[in-house]
């Protein structure tokens, strides 16, 4: 039993009302509660935090660096997706 | 096929893109960045011990929260560490066991004693002043994780070298006992703070390959001479003296000429022999070892509770 790590959990943070949570980081913790409890005082000493989610991170899954080429080649040669892609005449405002 | 990888991966650290923890990388690099986060993580947990010391006994209440709140950053700091030194491959379990079997080193200036209440205020000064000397081109190093622990570090160290630097003025402008207390401490803790950057670059070997892979963005000498260019000024401010009758300003380097450092002193306490090695260990083992039923009550707890929803859920 003592040779048993807790798991490892990722921690993401709203820094304010109205942002989204980003991740900030990980820690070990028991269980979930811990672990927002955990994140309270690894992560937001300073008023870092307005809301605190924690995800297992046996949870995430991620893309795989590797073929990060081929998985976002799609949106490589579709430069009309911008705006800038456009050429109008100055005169036309608001737009 | 390894040397193309290889190819690949140094044109990216020349580009100043960030390595990420599933990104191929050099085994070289990936041992060498554990050493070092996994180091760096230890230090910052073994640091609070000498501070921790005088928690009990600051002055009055202003300075105990200061401290209390400056000690509990440094679990703070080494929580990052750790983390980021996990996704690389090693267990936090690993890395305790390292540093309690004597494997994996800490920074050599925690086996130091504090003797008064003015080594707090030379340990804000010189040591946290020292690491972050060393810290802030670490914001820039080239691993992601590392990077971004090291980013939230230094916003937090700098309060700690102000509080630090406020205690020895206050002291330096007290009574002639408290300026004698604030000068002992810095004759106590001045050499061993400038060693804090370690071994002179010809004798650091691995400093080449670390700046090559952008681990590393000065050498030792060049952060140390930074470092005592500082010192030498805000000393001035203090009223109290550096314990260097070398320390004089060259007009042509345009830096502080300073004296030899005792190595021997510094190769002592790395391999075991400093005053206060074997206590630091000891108290990190203890604390390990007499927490070990919390660890397992918080694990056998998490676990029923687990099973209970289970059940509710069935
Ligand atoms: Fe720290
Ligand atoms: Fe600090």
């Amino acid at each position: 039993m003592s040779n048993t790590e807790w798991p490892l959990w990722e921690v993401f943070i709203r820094s304010k009302q109205g942002l989204d949570h980003k991740h900030v980081g990980s820690l070990h913790a028991a269980d979930a509660q811990m672990a927002i409890e955990n994140a309270r005082d690894v992560y937001t000493r300073r008023m870092e935090g307005v809301s605190i989610w924690v995800v297992e991170s046996k949870y995430v899954h991620a893309s795989n660096p590797a073929e990060a080429g081929a998985l976002y080649d799609p949106a490589n040669d579709k430069a009309y997706r911008h705006p800038t892609f456009y050429h109008l005449p100055d005169e036309v405002k608001h737009m | 096929m390894e040397r193309d990888f290889e190819e690949i991966f140094q044109d990216k650290i020349d580009q100043e893109i960030k390595i990420e923890p599933k990104d191929w990388m050099p085994e070289k690099y990936r041992q060498t960045l554990i050493r070092q986060i996994s180091q760096h993580a230890h230090s910052e947990i073994v640091g609070m011990l000498p501070e921790g010391n005088w928690i009990t006994r600051a002055p009055n209440l202003r300075r105990k929260a200061i401290l209390i709140a400056k000690v509990q950053d440094e679990a703070g700091h080494g929580l990052y560490l750790y983390s980021a030194a996990e996704t690389l491959g090693i267990t936090r379990d690993e890395m305790y066991a390292q540093l309690h079997s004597g494997k994996a080193k800490y920074s050599s200036i925690f086996n130091y004693p504090t003797l008064s209440w003015a080594d707090i205020g030379a340990i804000g000064w010189l040591v946290d002043g020292a690491a972050i000397m060393n810290q802030v081109p670490l914001c820039r190093s080239s691993f992601g994780p590392y990077a971004r622990a090291m980013v939230r570090v230094c916003k937090e160290e700098s309060f700690h070298q102000r509080q630090g630097f406020e205690i020895l003025l206050t002291l330096g402008k007290g009574t002639e006992a408290q300026k004698r207390m604030a000068q002992d401490a810095i004759n106590r803790w001045w050499w061993p703070s400038i060693m804090m950057f370690g071994p002179t670059d010809d004798e650091s070997p691995n400093t080449i390959q670390s700046m090559k892979w952008k681990i590393k963005r000065f050498t030792n000498d060049e952060l140390r001479q930074k470092f005592v260019d500082v010192c030498a000024e805000q000393i001035k401010i203090l009223g109290l003296t550096i314990p260097d009758k070398d320390l004089k300003w060259n007009e042509s380097t345009g830096h502080y000429d300073f004296g030899k450092i005792n190595w021997d002193e510094f190769w002592q306490v790395v391999q075991g022999n400093g005053p206060c090695n074997k206590q630091r260990l000891e108290t990190r083992k203890k604390a390990w070892e007499e927490g070990a039923w919390v660890r397992e009550a918080a694990s056998a707890y998490a676990e029923k509770r687990k099973q209970k929803q289970v059940v509710t859920a069935a």
